[in-house]
């Protein structure tokens, strides 16, 4: 799916987020946002799935204005994919339930379909006994492995990645990006905010600086990470090697 | 045996009725706005006047209009003022718990492509319910008791009927009174609250989803 944003501008009462925001992404282009935090990047993501509406400026998804007021949000979001920081599973069902509840309501899959999906997509992510298992009695890599799959099932063509291992013990982290890896593979177009550098670097096809709410600087991530050309880049990355992320 | 009835038939009335006006008043679709503004209107009136002057005041007054059996019975419309009370403060406690739901939960359903309304009712509600059972079993122990108030109209009709009909509409005054007395006060005050709540939602909590 390729979406493009055109002169986006997103501001929290006095506070911008983004302004004039413009960005190309091609069908199955896997592009990471990096930036300080509060530079944008998870506000980003919301807009493109219409959870923030935008101040102004447009966003198509393969040249469908989506971004257009009074357009119902529901079938789009059907099409974009998103996994959040803090999994947001819901806590008061199974893994079960929490993947095949959109797929019965929204696609209007019957119940064995629907587990059909949740089986098969549990099992090639490594989870295919925590079937019948609570959030709360998954540890933090399996719970966003399985909001993974929560929002793989309905088969997005987009899928946003927001901070994705942030909220996770150093030791579950690699759990997780080893499924974004094998997605790269699949094909599937994925937009990821991350503090991963090292991840972005390995993943992306481009990578993004975002800075007050543009993109300061773009481009192949060794060009980017080796060779960065804005001075904002130069001193993010700098503040980040420090810190012995990189 | 009367109060058991009472309450048996007032319980299932009183939660669907306070389900009912708690999804009103925490929709957030612009066009239901007079809805949202009647059942703030409503939960602030039925509040703010003691129970016992809302049972006086429908128990007796609806049957004072004149109408036929079987509905001219007081013990009828009496109970019918308790649902009408107790759905009001039960919709708070619903509207909390719903409240109580982290925007997150609402967001993770919407982004799945879920309507408005599945997310209410497959996410949130769920959730919400679950967190306002102490609460609710509260006020179901307080609503036993006052059962025993619409009970008490039952003596004071026959006393109506042995011939005080003549001053009943004058004593109606004072009943209205009372009652904008007592709203004058509780209505500012859950004003307040709500607007300091509000103001807290704002400061602390993710931006709300559409």
């Amino acid at each position: 799916m390729k979406l493009e944003m055109r002169q986006v501008a997103k501001s929290f009462g006095s506070r911008t987020v983004l302004s004039g925001f413009d960005l190309d992404v091609a069908a199955g282009e896997v592009v990471s946002f990096i930036g300080a935090s509060g530079s944008g990047k998870t506000t980003l993501l919301r807009c493109v799935n219409l959870l923030e509406p935008i101040d102004d400026g447009a966003i198509f998804l393969d040249g469908d204005e989506i971004s257009r007021i009074g357009r119902d949000p529901n079938p789009i979001r059907r099409r974009i994919g998103i996994v959040f920081q803090s999994f947001n599973l819901f806590p008061h069902m199974s893994v079960r339930q929490n993947i095949t509840l959109a797929l019965m309501r929204v696609l209007e899959k019957s119940a064995d379909e629907a587990t059909g999906t949740a089986k098969n997509l549990l099992a090639r992510f490594g989870l295919a006994d925590k079937l019948d298992a609570y959030p709360d009695q998954l540890s933090g890599g399996q719970q966003q492995r399985v909001a993974i799959v929560r929002a793989l099932a309905m088969n997005p063509e987009l899928l946003l990645l927001d901070e994705i291992t942030s909220a996770l013990d150093p030791e579950l982290v690699g759990e997780v990006l080893d499924v974004v890896r094998e997605l790269k593979g699949s094909g599937i177009t994925m937009l990821i905010a991350t503090h991963e550098m090292m991840f972005a670097q390995e993943i992306s096809d481009r990578v993004c600086f975002l800075d007050a709410g543009r993109i300061a600087e773009q481009g192949p991530p060794s060009q980017v990470f080796s060779q960065p050309r804005d001075e904002r880049t130069k001193q993010f990355l700098r503040r980040v090697q420090a810190l012995g992320k990189t | 045996m009367l109060d058991i009835k009472i309450f048996a038939w007032s319980t299932p009335a009183i939660l669907a009725l306070a389900l009912v006006l708690a999804i009103a008043r925490s929709s957030r679709n612009p066009a239901l706005f007079p809805i949202r503004i009647f059942v703030i209107g409503y939960i602030d009136v039925m509040r703010g006047v003691p129970v016992i002057l809302w049972i006086y005041l429908i128990g007796f007054g609806v049957p004072g209009v004149g109408l036929e059996r079987p509905f001219n019975s007081p013990l009828l419309w009496g109970s019918v003022a308790l649902v009408m009370t107790y759905s009001a403060y039960v919709a708070e406690v619903f509207r909390a718990g719903i409240d109580s739901v982290h925007e997150s939960q609402r967001a993770a359903a919407r982004s799945l492509g879920l309507s408005n309304s599945q997310t209410m009712r497959f996410v949130i509600l769920p959730q919400a319910i679950r967190r306002v059972v102490p609460p609710l079993m509260n006020d179901l122990v307080s609503l036993q008791k006052d059962v025993a108030l619409v009970s008490l109209i039952g003596p004071i009709e026959i006393l109506r009927q042995a011939g005080i009909d003549k001053s009943k509409f004058a004593n109606f005054t004072p009943y209205v009174a009372a009652a904008i007395i007592f709203l004058s006060i509780t209505i500012p005050l859950t004003r307040t609250t709500d607007h300091l709540l509000a103001r807290e939602r704002r400061r602390t909590s993710a931006t709300r989803v559409r």
